[in-house]
């Protein structure tokens, strides 16, 4: 990162003109319904909010304070605060390259640098026509911080699926596949959509909730430690079913 | 607080008793200090002269503990902690000892390394910076800063500075983010235009870029800005602190009589800060209060006296002429057929007495009445006056008023006729601080819940304009079967009547309630069934001191009733002259006398004829006035139209008082005394003289003399000598006669709206709320219009447009309108004002109408 | 010392006794499902605790002797207990929020759990719920585990369709609502009362404590949080009793612990055993250090606890035992850094993210990781200076426990435990010994795990 980025500006959202739908403010309601208080919404309504627009716009913005009846500085408040809600529309795909300590040390950078390199773009930049935002084939990269996935590393997320074990190799060819409009295999995680599709999820709207979650998790070292101990003949003590002692004389 | 020295090694018998009840003991610094439970070390520090330093803490703001520079090393049960505390969030604790800068060096060294980080990447331009001199960072840098910065690489810069409202600017690489500013717009004021933005060393204080920081109380966030991060227009890079003169000083905007600091520089002011007075306006004032005083300076300003000569020109005149002029003017038209006083609402103290001493000595007459507002005293005054006589006038602090600090305590508050954000500020961030730290049930009776009242989490008793008394009358009474109320209103209603049973309940009346028949008498009779206090909260700095001094027609000073013999005799052995027995006429009786040629002249203090309920009838009246006297501050349409004009100080240049609504003396000095301009009290005084009366209010402080030796009248005489009023009418004025197209205006003026006193400031004016129409979504349907969406109202003289807001709740027989719309009053505009019916119709012109 | 690191041939001993509890169904076909989950012995502790009065289930937690497996290590039991006591006369509304936001790097059990059971988490959260009376539970996950968030939807569903969650749960009268909630990508709202504040819809900053969430958290009302592999550890205990419990681990640390072991090495992954095991055993079980380099260092618990080196291979990882030792446990993220690793550059990368990741609200933590950026910066593309180490050392001995939150502490923590032991690493960066790591000058930037001495790349 540059230390002598110029002056920092003023946080600006996109005027966008958009108008949401009759369906994302049912979508909306029912968010907001989950809560004992309306105000724990804000973050799903963002999520929801990019699941339309690719980011988080002044009508998304304004959008959240009329559903919240927030003002539009308490939404900005909360909505530049987060890594994930976006100043400006994604691509079609978002391919976040974990380059904290660990996966960096095992290839991260190099991977990120290679994207960046073929890509022609830098963090939090996007490929292809501003005024296309999202179109087919577009892709926003961005660097992503320890994305929890460290015996897997070095990894990345596409669309905040995990990609593990990546090489600078095996993450050009997944974006070329991207690019191409292909769909390739999450390690852990369903068929790949898009962004916004994602956004939504995120938000706790699940469109085809049984099919995707039966999307693959299991990766190999997550259960190495289980199969050894299944291999080796290891476990916990054997337990039985043990009452629950009454409370204790004071 | 109890300071106890550690005794001396000694017997037990000798050791200090135990704290007192509700107190811990503690150590600070090697001092023993008492400290109530709760309280936070910082505080307890300061009451023994220890200052820690900090940013983030404020006393009136609730603690957040963010700058991290008032860390202090703390002991507990002989432990230390770990690590140092931040004094500003750590209560005080029993045996608790803690170690300031001044003897722990782990908190002089984290105070210091502390401020090496705020410095890191603060521009370090004082030198050009309006904090400068004042500024609390550069005051501890100079007493315990590094000397040098260890930084070597390049700051972080923003773009600066940046406005965030009309009125103030924001520097944020001066920022040390210790969110006094968005703590006091979420906490104090309740408009959370302003808040922290992006996240880390980004962070930053900032606004949505659609939704600018329109508060009424912005001005506020510089002030406690402890660095230069948060200027004014107003004041930008004006002057030094140093090249300032302080003046202590009361607001002379409204009737809560904020305690003010104004600022000055050769013979101008410069700005004014709120001043620290815990009873009235803690450490808060309006925007209005703070920077609306360039009014004083404008070109139309009067700076001698003119007279009418022989051709009907205006021309100016000497003193001695003007007053000879005057005078004789005068006495011709007392004997003529009497002279009218209107004083206006904006008087001081000791000038509405001299208002009134010269009604009665000069002018042998009661004709005189300070009440200037744009809605009509009814029923010739008598329901508001006997109100003011038996509920208001005699009482204050101590004596049966009202007060700010006791509507903190109340355990419910209604609100009548009364809008405090826009009519009283201070009042309503008072009931706003009990809202917040006790619950305080706040109700109002009204055609619509107003951004006020829905910051005050204030339950509405709606009620169509004109059927307020039904509403308070209901009160008294349980259950929904006979009011046709909602159910929730019922049960606001029933928790309401309950609330107001409970000790220091209190109903506040705004001098609107006077508008609606029958509406004052419904406060009294609902005051009496309920055992709640009535607080009275006229609009000017003035109103409530011109009552006290017996600028009323009804009313001498110290609350006398003129019908009571008795006390008309106290007033004349103190005047020395006898004083008329015969009820003088209000504001409207004394115009409508003049048009008439009932009266022949006027002496008219500051008033605006677009203040009054009817302009232009107003105007014919003072055009018709057969000798007119006006003393101003500036030109207006009644010099235009007097015989002599006399030019007065204003209030920033004159030493004297208002009593605000409280009936709190409020002194203030003058801040320009060199500017040599003479107060109304000296102009009737000499005029009196020239008339061959004495009215002994040469100066403010000869004035006060004679109103103290004058004393009071108790109260309950005053009430005791006025009838209750009779029976009143009731009822909405034109019920009888609305169609389902109409609706029944309600109006008030918002805090700012282009009034006079605010001119000059622009960067003020551009903080005014928008100007909409208020209408219930149900009308606003019916109409089919959206908000934003213009509209018109056509009342009889004519239609204006404005966009619409859709309002909930609201009455649907309703509509709201700004009561000046581009700085005109409504009646200019539609011929009409509030409690009247209007028309109100979709788009610019003709469109649909409301149903 | 830190050169004598020992790699995988040297690691001796019979590798760590693993005791899979919380991860014994990960392996299974369809873990996640809620077939899979009762076949394999779930939702068995869940009707047990509904029998009995919610008191004695917090005993129970307590008897046991669970410490919080988030990274404090705050005995569970004793948490609960902390709220005021529930009066159904006046019953306040008490919550239960599940730290679910796993971001400390290097940490990365939760979301395997959360993916491959999320149902031995629901059913934690129920019998949490009930023993705290509380009738609405938030699971707050990190915004980037869109699967995990997938899977706990999933679950909350189905468990809602067999009856153990929603109206009368089970006939016992008792009524619990979850809820899964997504973050939006920030660390710091990991900090239990800066989630507390996420949650309600806010900016992810740190509250003052007091008061503690036990008292007034979410919503203001008396709030458990408690971590993810927390919640799931309850079940179990609820199962089989806090005598079986404390037969595995130590005796300050007692249960069954998910190690995740990364970086450099063999095999790695989450092997799960009892508290107190060693990362020589550890190691042994994953096959030792990659390629056979050495261990250089590694961290027991993320990013933000103090780094070890080999030295410390037979740290038992325990709370106490690597409390003891000089640093802490957190989340038993074993990061393990062979020899080709440089320790500036590592710790540059970790300030990189506290930086990004402060919340902004203190001036430590604000101003101090964005300065210690710039210095190592310097430090590592060659243009640090020797007082540049002392600046650098200061500035960190400033932000530590000077913040408001621990991340402060956490962000001066890398910079001050390598300097303990690696300090000779920065001596030579500044005098040239070292050429520049990151930058135009450095030679072979990029490279990895070459067993030379150059790790890095622009960020
Ligand atoms: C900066 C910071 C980040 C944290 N991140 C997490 C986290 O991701 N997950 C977690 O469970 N606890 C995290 N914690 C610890 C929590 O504050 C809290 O101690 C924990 O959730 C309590 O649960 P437990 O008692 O079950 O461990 C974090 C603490 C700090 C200071
Ligand atoms: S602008 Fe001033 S008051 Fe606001 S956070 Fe910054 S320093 Fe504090
Ligand atoms: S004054 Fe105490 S932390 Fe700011």
């Amino acid at each position: 990162m540059s230390h002598t980025e110029g002056r920092i500006g003023v946080p600006v959202f996109l005027e966008t003109g958009q108008v949401f739908d009759e369906l994302t403010h049912r979508r909306a309601e029912e968010i907001v319904g989950r809560y004992p208080v309306a105000r724990s919404a804000l973050l799903p309504l963002l999520h929801l909010v990019q699941s339309v627009e690719g980011c988080v716009s002044q009508p998304g913005i304004d959008f959240c304070a009329e559903q919240l009846d927030l003002t539009a500085a308490e939404v900005s408040a909360v909505a530049t605060f987060y890594t994930m809600y976006k100043r400006r529309p994604c691509g079609e795909h978002l391919v976040s390259v974990c380059t904290n300590t660990l996966c960096a040390a095992l290839g991260g950078d190099a991977i990120y640098s290679t994207l960046s390199a073929h890509l022609g773009v830098g963090h939090e930049e996007t490929t292809g026509e501003p005024a296309e935002a999202g179109a087919p084939g577009t892709i926003t990269l961005e660097h992503a911080e320890c994305l929890a996935a460290c015996d897997l590393a070095p990894v990345l997320q596409v669309d905040y699926e995990y990609f593990d074990e990546q090489t600078p190799d095996s993450a050009l060819d997944l974006v070329l596949a991207l690019q191409a409009g292909g769909s390739p295999t999450p390690t852990r995680g369903p068929a790949l959509r898009n962004f916004r599709t994602a956004e939504l999820e995120i938000a706790g709207i699940f469109p085809d909730a049984d099919e995707r979650v039966a999307g693959p998790s299991l990766a190999e070292p997550t259960v190495r430690g289980v199969r050894d101990a299944e291999r080796t003949g290891q476990h916990a003590p054997p337990g039985d079913d043990v009452p629950i002692p009454p409370l204790p004389e004071k | 607080m109890t300071q106890v020295a550690t005794p001396p090694a000694g017997t037990p018998e000798q050791e200090p008793p135990g704290p007192p009840p509700g107190h811990v003991r503690l150590t600070i610094d090697g001092v023993q200090v008492d400290a109530p439970k709760g309280e936070l070390v910082i505080r307890a520090a300061e009451r023994i002269g220890t200052a820690i330093p900090r940013f983030c803490d404020h006393p009136l703001l609730d603690p957040v503990g963010a700058c991290r520079q008032c860390l202090v090393e703390v002991e507990m049960g002989g432990r230390k902690m770990p690590k140092p505390q931040a004094a500003c969030t750590q209560t005080v604790a029993d045996g608790m000892v803690v170690n300031t800068q001044l003897s722990s060096p782990v908190a002089e060294q984290a105070q210091r390394s502390n401020l090496e980080f705020l410095l890191l990447n603060h521009p370090l331009d004082c030198p050009i910076c309006d904090k400068g001199g004042e500024c609390p960072l550069q005051n501890q840098t100079l007493a315990n800063g590094p000397s040098a910065s260890r930084l070597r690489d390049p700051k972080r810069v923003f773009t600066k500075p940046i406005p965030v409202s009309t009125q103030i600017l924001l520097d944020r690489e001066r920022c040390v983010l210790c969110q006094r500013c968005t703590r006091f717009s979420a906490q104090i004021a309740g408009d959370r235009f302003i808040d922290l933005l992006e996240r880390g060393s980004a962070q930053q204080i900032g606004i949505n870029r659609t939704e600018p920081f329109q508060s009424y109380f912005s001005g506020n966030t510089i002030q406690i800005c402890p660095v230069g991060a948060l200027t004014s227009a107003a004041y930008r890079f004006r002057a030094r602190p140093f090249d300032l003169v302080s003046t202590p000083t009361t607001c002379e905007h409204c009737a809560s009589g904020c305690s003010l600091r104004t600022d000055s520089r050769a013979g101008g002011i410069t700005r004014r800060l709120a001043a620290d007075d815990p009873q009235v306006n803690e450490e808060w004032n309006c925007d209005k209060g703070r920077f609306a005083f360039t009014y004083l300076r404008q070109g139309d300003r009067l700076t001698q006296p003119l007279v009418r000569n022989a051709d009907g020109m205006l021309r100016p005149a000497s003193w001695t002429d003007a007053m000879a002029a005057a005078a004789r003017g005068l006495l011709q038209a007392r004997d003529a057929g009497g002279v009218g006083v209107l004083p206006g609402g904006r008087v001081s103290v000791t000038d509405a007495y001299a208002y009134a001493k010269f009604a009665r000595v000069a002018l042998r007459s009661n004709d005189i009445d300070f009440r200037v507002r744009d809605t009509p005293v009814l029923d010739n005054g008598a329901e508001e006056a006997g109100f003011l006589a038996r509920r208001v006038v005699g009482r204050g602090p101590g004596r049966g008023g009202v007060t700010h600090q006791e509507l903190e305590h109340a355990p419910a508050v209604l609100l009548v006729g009364f809008e405090p954000e826009d009519e009283s500020p201070i009042v309503f961030l008072r009931l706003r601080k009990a809202v917040r730290s006790r619950g305080l049930a706040v109700f109002a009776v009204g055609a619509l819940a107003t951004r006020g009242l829905e910051k005050l989490d204030g339950t509405l008793l709606p009620a169509t304009p004109g059927t307020e008394p039904a509403v308070l009358a209901g009160l008294t009474r349980e259950g929904t079967a006979d009011t046709g109320l909602g159910e929730a209103a019922a049960a606001a209603r029933n928790r309401l009547g309950a609330a107001l049973r409970s000790a220091g309940a209190v109903l506040l009346v705004g001098e609107r309630a006077a508008a609606v028949p029958g509406l004052l008498t419904a406060v009294e009779t609902l005051a009496d069934a309920t055992g709640a206090r009535i607080g009275w909260v006229p609009r000017r700095a003035g109103d409530r001191g011109a009552l006290e001094v017996g600028a009323f027609p009804t009313l001498l000073p110290g609350g006398r009733p003129v019908t009571d013999a008795a006390a008309r005799a106290e007033v004349e052995a103190a005047w020395g002259v006898p004083v008329p027995e015969t009820p003088g006429r209000d504001t409207g009786g004394i115009l409508a006398a003049v048009r008439d040629g009932d009266l022949s002249g006027l002496v008219i203090g500051g008033v605006d004829p677009a203040d009054l309920p009817d302009p232009g009838a107003a105007l014919t009246a003072v055009t018709a006035a057969s000798f007119v006297v006006s003393l101003e501050i500036r030109a207006s349409a009644v010099t235009e139209l007097a015989d002599v004009v006399l030019p007065v100080a204003a209030a920033p240049e004159k030493p004297g008082a208002f009593m605000n609504w409280e009936g709190r003396m409020r002194p203030f000095a003058a801040v320009l005394p060199e500017v040599g301009r003479l107060d109304e009290g000296r102009v009737l005084d000499t005029l009196g003289v020239e008339m061959d009366v004495d009215l002994y209010t040469q100066t403010p402080a000869a004035a006060a003399g004679e109103l103290g030796r004058l004393g009071g009248w108790p109260a309950e005489r005053t009430a005791a000598a006025i009838d209750p009023a009779g029976p009143v009418r009731s009822g909405p004025p034109e019920s009888h006669g609305l169609t389902p197209h109409d609706k029944v205006l309600t109006s008030w003026r918002p805090l700012l709206d282009g009034g006079r006193m605010t001119d000059g400031e622009p960067a003020l004016a551009g903080t005014a709320r928008p100007e909409v129409v208020r209408l219930s979504a149900a009308s606003a349907q019916a109409l089919g219009v959206v908000d934003g969406a213009p509209v018109t109202v056509r009342g009889p003289g004519g239609g204006l447009t404005l966009p619409v807001a859709v309002t909930e709740p609201m009455r649907t027989d309703a509509v709201w309108l700004p009561a000046r719309v581009g700085g005109r009053p409504l009646s200019a505009w539609i011929g009409t004002s509030a409690g009247h019916a209007v028309r109100v119709m979709a788009g610019a012109g003709i469109g649909r109408e409301a149903r | 010392m830190a050169d004598t690191a020992v790699g995988a041939t040297a690691v001796d001993g019979a590798g760590a006794p693993l005791t899979p509890v919380l991860t014994r169904r990960w392996a299974a076909p369809e873990s996640w499902t809620l077939a899979s989950y009762r076949e394999l012995g779930g939702y068995r502790a869940l009707p047990k605790a509904l029998g009995v009065e919610p008191a004695r289930v917090t005993e129970l937690v307590k008897a046991s002797g669970l410490r919080g497996r988030g990274g404090a290590g705050f005995p569970t039991g004793m948490k609960w207990s902390f709220l005021p006591p529930f009066d159904p006369a006046a019953p306040t509304p008490r919550y239960l929020v599940i730290n679910a936001d796993e971001g400390e790097p290097g940490t990365c059990k939760d979301i395997p759990m959360m993916m491959a059971d999320p149902h031995s988490l629901i059913e934690g959260a129920i019998i949490t719920s009930y023993a705290i009376n509380a009738p609405f539970c938030a699971i707050y996950v990190r915004g980037e585990a869109l699967h995990c968030l997938r899977r706990l939807a999933g679950a909350v569903r189905e468990a809602t369709a067999a009856g153990y969650l929603g109206r009368d749960i089970l006939g016992s009268g008792y009524d619990l609502e979850i809820v899964v909630h997504a973050g939006a990508g920030a660390y710091i709202c990991g900090e239990e009362t800066a989630l507390l504040d996420s949650l309600e819809g806010r900016r992810g900053q740190p509250r003052l404590k007091p008061p503690f969430p036990a008292v007034a958290g979410l919503y203001a009302s008396p709030t458990v949080v408690n971590n993810v592999e927390t919640i799931c550890s309850v079940p179990p205990i609820v199962l089989h009793g806090a005598d079986w419990y404390r037969s595995m681990g130590t005796e300050k640390s007692p249960g069954s612990k998910i190690y995740s072991l990364s970086g450099h090495v063999t095999r790695p992954g989450q092997y799960e055993a009892p508290m107190g095991t060693t990362l020589r055993q550890l190691l042994d079980s994953a096959g030792g250090m990659r390629d056979g380099i050495p261990l250089k260092f590694f961290t027991p618990g993320g990013s933000s606890t103090p780094i070890f080196t080999a030295e410390h291979l037979d740290v038992p990882l325990s709370f106490d035992d690597v409390a003891a030792a000089g640093s802490m446990l957190g989340t038993t993220a074993l990061m393990c850094f062979n020899e080709t690793v440089s320790v500036p550059w590592a710790v540059w990368k970790w300030l990189e993210f506290y930086k990004h990741e402060s919340c902004g609200k203190c001036t430590p933590c604000r101003e101090g990781t964005g300065w210690l950026v710039q210095i190592l910066h310097r430090i590592v593309t060659g243009d640090g200076t020797a007082e540049d180490l002392d600046t650098l050392t200061s500035a960190a001995a400033n932000i530590a426990g000077r913040s408001f939150c621990a991340l402060g502490d956490a962000a001066a923590t890398p910079v001050l435990s390598s300097f303990k032991w690696f300090r000779q690493e920065y001596e030579d960066l500044v005098t040239g010994v070292t050429p520049p790591l990151v930058g135009d000058r450095a030679l072979g930037a990029g490279t990895v795990g070459t067993g030379t001495s150059t790790v890095g790349a622009h960020r």
